[in-house]
C-alpha cells in the first residue's frame, strides 16, 4: 500500500494495464452509466457518422484511470480531485495502460499526473488526481 | 458569438439514491474489481470505514436528471474534459440532491479560430445540505465553420 512519505516529486509509479475493451463491455457501460449514445454500441450508427467502428465512452477510459487512481490510493487515501482531458478515441479490442508521475507532495496530500495510453504509447487522455492521506503520522 | 449569457443557468433539482447494486454494476462495467466497492469487511478497515463509490460514479448520477436547454448546436459540442471535486465520498444509500449549473463560459484562441468552453457543474449534496461532489463537464464548443 502506498504511504505518503514514500512519494517524491517526479517519481514514476508502477503502471497498470486494463483488460481489452470489448463490445459487450461498451453495452454494459452504456447501461450502468446511462450514456446511451448509439455510437458506443451500434456499429451501423457509428459508421454512419464516419467512425470506423463503435468507440469506447470517454468516461469508460476515465473510469479505467479512476480504477488505477484508487489502486494507488489503496485503502489509505481519499481521492479529493480527479480530472481528465480527452484526446484520442479508443476502440473495442484496444487496451488502456495507465501510468502516473508524482507532481507534488505536501503534508497530507499528493498530486499525481495520470496518463491513459494505448498501443505504442499513444496517449488517449491525461489528467490529475489529488489524494488526501488522513491519519498519517508526520 | 459569445455564449456568456448562459452563465448561471440552472436545471431543475433532482434526487438520487445510491444503490449498492448499481454502484457495483458501474464498477464491474469498468472492469474495476477494487474491494472498496465489493468487500464490506475490507472497506470497513480502510480509511473510508465502509463501501464507497468509484471516483467517476457521479457521471451515472448526472445522467438521471438535470437538463438545461443551451440552445446550441449539438454537433459542435465536444466533451473535452471531466473533473470530479469531492468534499465527501459517495456511499451506498446516500440520498443526494443534485442540480446542474452553468458555472462558466470562456473563450480561448485555438489553431482553427476562437474556441469556446462551457462548464457544466452538477452539484450533489447530502441530506443535510452539505456538498458531496461537483461533477464538472467541460464542453468544447467548436467554431461554426468546423461543423460537419
Amino acid at each position: 500500500m502506498l504511504v505518503l512519505d514514500q512519494l517524491v516529486e517526479g517519481q514514476s509509479l508502477e503502471t497498470f494495464t486494463n483488460e481489452h475493451i470489448t463490445v459487450e463491455q461498451l453495452k454494459q457501460y452504456a447501461q450502468a452509466s446511462g450514456d446511451l449514445n448509439p455510437i458506443h454500441t451500434d456499429e451501423n450508427v457509428a459508421k454512419s457518422v464516419g467512425l470506423p467502428s463503435t468507440i469506447a465512452h470517454g468516461m469508460l477510459i476515465m473510469g479505467q484511470l479512476g480504477r488505477y487512481v484508487n489502486q494507488i490510493a489503496g485503502g489509505n487515501a481519499t481521492v479529493k480531485n480527479f480530472n481528465m482531458r480527452f484526446g484520442a478515441m479508443t476502440f473495442p479490442n484496444e487496451q488502456i495502460t495507465c501510468s502516473a508521475v508524482v507532481e507534488s507532495v505536501s503534508a497530507i496530500e499528493a498530486t499525481i499526473n495520470v496518463y491513459a495510453s494505448k498501443g505504442e504509447n499513444q496517449i488517449v487522455g491525461n489528467g490529475q488526481a489529488v489524494l488526501v492521506f488522513k491519519g498519517e503520522e508526520a | 458569438m459569445s455564449n456568456k449569457h448562459l452563465i448561471g443557468l440552472k436545471s431543475e433539482v433532482f434526487h438520487y439514491k445510491v444503490e449498492l447494486e448499481h454502484l457495483q454494476n458501474f464498477a464491474k462495467a469498468i472492469g474495476d474489481d477494487n474491494p472498496l466497492y465489493f468487500d464490506e469487511e475490507f472497506a470497513k478497515n480502510s480509511i473510508h470505514g465502509g463501501i464507497i463509490a468509484p471516483p467517476t460514479y457521479p457521471i451515472a448520477i448526472g445522467a438521471t436528471g438535470g437538463s438545461i436547454d443551451l440552445g446550441l448546436d449539438q454537433r459542435r459540442m465536444l466533451h473535452g474534459e471531466q473533473s470530479f471535486m469531492y468534499e465527501k465520498v459517495i456511499r451506498p444509500n446516500d440520498e443526494l440532491t443534485c442540480q446542474l449549473v452553468i458555472s462558466d463560459v470562456y473563450e480561448k484562441a485555438g489553431k482553427n479560430g476562437k474556441m469556446e468552453f462551457i462548464l457544466l457543474d452538477t452539484e450533489m449534496r447530502d441530506s443535510s445540505g452539505e456538498l458531496v461532489v461537483i461533477s464538472r463537464t467541460n464542453i468544447v464548443y467548436r467554431p461554426k465553420k468546423q461543423a460537419v
